[in-house]
């Protein structure tokens, strides 16, 4: 069980390592955007009920739904929103950090 | 040994070791690492508290200030004004601070600061001494403004009810005794003021309850602002389709007295109106302490900060957050906002703390719920980037907006992001 953790959490940074530039060096600053998810997907991507965890999903499916948002292509009350207000490359970090984290 | 009771000890060791710290030497450092004093368990201020200790994994010492012993919500108290809510649903217990992330709660209020010396000297006469100081004070009123509002009682018979608590229930009662037929006045200040589409949630919300309980009663907004000031078109249109004739909006009014004794509102230049039941938001600020410590540097009432850390323009090793600041453009004074704060905060204080750069990128939203019937809600959202050449947070091009139509969909959303927020602050 705990390999296969660890082994998420690897996958998780192999996927985000095309993205990552000298900005994403700094993982602080990440983890940072990623808690202003929080306020409505729970500390550390742990969510309450009614909204979404995101904590352990994967990279992939995670950034393709705030890509889908942020290009209409996903209907949302207000996800649309949000998504613009962030860089791809900004989502796709966010995602692996959200997809590193234990559910 | 159980592993709850084992927390639980844990918890009590915490808070032995605050008074220990009260006690100590106000000015050196600690036995256990750097000291983090917060003024202010609100929004902001208790998620600084968590976010330190989570982040600085319980190497920074922690103390909480603050008089209440529960975290009563704002959001969402409209709805117990409506009847639709009670007061224990907007409520949380500070305990999980203190059991799980060993934040020390001091159960007072901050009288004074001592900026120089690094002690902050509380009402009961203890002084606690920081390497940094988080303010997250609110808002206070600006009661000079409304003169009769200084006479002897006149505080408790024309409430506000724009801090959630003691006054939310006597709003409340106020409008259950109003006989059906009877006009409930609500006053709003010139922006800004804490909660942009507060007031018009509330009109909604006391309109909700009239509907059911006092159908010949009326609800009249007077607003010293010269339009309704947040989801303008979605406020109309509920007040339209769900309180045709019930909700009465009068612009450009600005309350320059009120006569509490006969529940008389004054105006500028209107007649003078008289209610049965008035409930004044009288303009606000910084709160005291803020103010009385100099970090109000725009025009006596906001407090201006550095968006990277949070850190006072006027006052070093002193960071102010949430409703107390001068906001940056498009940012609302809410408590969404002052949870980002507290977060945006609580990184920098840890970062500077351990003698590392902050991060130089802050990007946060803001997502406003507004209840227009008890299900049906609106929102207003906006992200927030902070920009290197400005130096300020400014909305990302493009983003945010509100909700093409009031739903049930974002009432159960907006009481997830209740219970999420909630969570997210003091869990």
């Amino acid at each position: 069980m705990k390999s296969w953790r660890h082994g998420l959490v690897l996958a998780a940074l192999t996927v985000a390592a095309p993205y990552a530039s000298a900005q994403a060096a700094d993982a602080l600053q990440v983890r940072n955007w990623a808690a202003a998810c929080a306020n409505c997907h729970g500390t550390n991507g742990v969510a309450q009920p009614g909204m979404e965890s995101l904590a352990g999903q994967k990279q992939e499916d995670l950034a393709k739904k705030m890509l889908d948002f942020k290009n209409g292509r996903k209907p949302a009350t207000v996800m649309h929103q949000l998504a613009k207000g962030y860089s791809d490359e900004q989502i796709q970090q966010i995602s692996a950090y959200f997809a590193a984290l234990k559910k | 040994m159980k592993r709850r009771q084992f927390v639980q000890t844990l918890g009590a060791g915490s808070v032995l070791g605050a008074s220990t710290l009260i006690a100590g030497c106000a000015t050196t450092g600690g036995s256990g690492g750097p000291r983090v004093v917060i003024i202010g368990g609100g929004y902001g201020g208790a998620t600084a508290a968590k976010y330190i200790r989570m982040w600085s994994e319980g190497t920074v010492n922690v103390t909480l200030v603050e008089p209440n012993a529960s975290f009563v919500s704002c959001p969402i108290s409209n709805l117990v004004l409506g009847g639709h809510k009670t007061m224990a649903d907007v409520t949380t217990p500070y305990d999980n601070l203190v059991k799980r992330h060993g934040v020390q709660l001091v159960r007072d209020m901050a009288a004074a600061i001592d900026p120089d010396k690094r002690v902050v000297k509380l009402a009961s006469g203890q002084e606690l001494g920081y390497d940094r100081l988080i303010v997250s004070p609110g808002i206070d009123f600006m009661w000079e403004t409304l003169p009769g509002m200084s006479k002897a009682g006149a505080q408790d018979r024309v409430l506000h009810a724009w801090k959630a608590g003691p006054q939310t229930v006597a709003l409340r009662k106020q409008l259950e005794a109003m006989p059906n037929g009877g006009v409930y006045a609500l006053t709003i200040p010139l922006a800004p003021y804490r909660c942009p589409p507060g007031p018009y949630e509330r009109a909604c919300m006391v309109a909700s309850y009239f509907k059911k309980a006092k159908p010949r009663s009326k609800v009249i907004i007077f607003d010293a602002n010269e339009d309704i000031q947040s989801k303008k078109g979605l406020f109309l249109k509920a007040w339209k389709e769900h309180y045709d004739g019930m909700i009465e909006y009068r612009p450009k009014h600005a309350v320059t007295d009120v006569d509490a004794a006969t529940n008389t509102l004054k105006f500028e230049f209107n007649d003078d109106f008289k209610p049965a039941v008035a409930n004044v938001v009288p303009a606000m600020r910084a709160g005291d302490i803020a103010v009385k410590t100099g970090l109000a540097t725009a025009n006596k009432r906001w407090c201006e900060v550095d968006w990277l850390t949070f850190e006072s323009k006027a006052v070093k090793n002193v960071h102010v957050l949430g409703d107390a600041l001068q906001i940056a453009p498009a940012m609302p004074k809410s408590g969404h906002m002052a949870n980002q704060h507290g977060k945006t905060c609580a990184a920098a204080v840890v970062a500077l703390l351990t003698g590392k750069q902050p991060a130089q990128l802050p990007i946060y939203n803001n997502t406003c719920y507004s209840f227009v019937t008890e299900e049906d809600v609106v929102h207003v959202a906006s992200v927030h980037r902070y920009d290197a050449a400005q130096k300020t947070m400014l909305t990302v091009p493009g983003s945010g907006g509100v909700s093409s139509a009031a739903s049930e969909l974002e009432g159960r959303y907006a009481m997830a992001w209740a219970r999420n927020i909630w969570a997210d602050v003091l869990a």
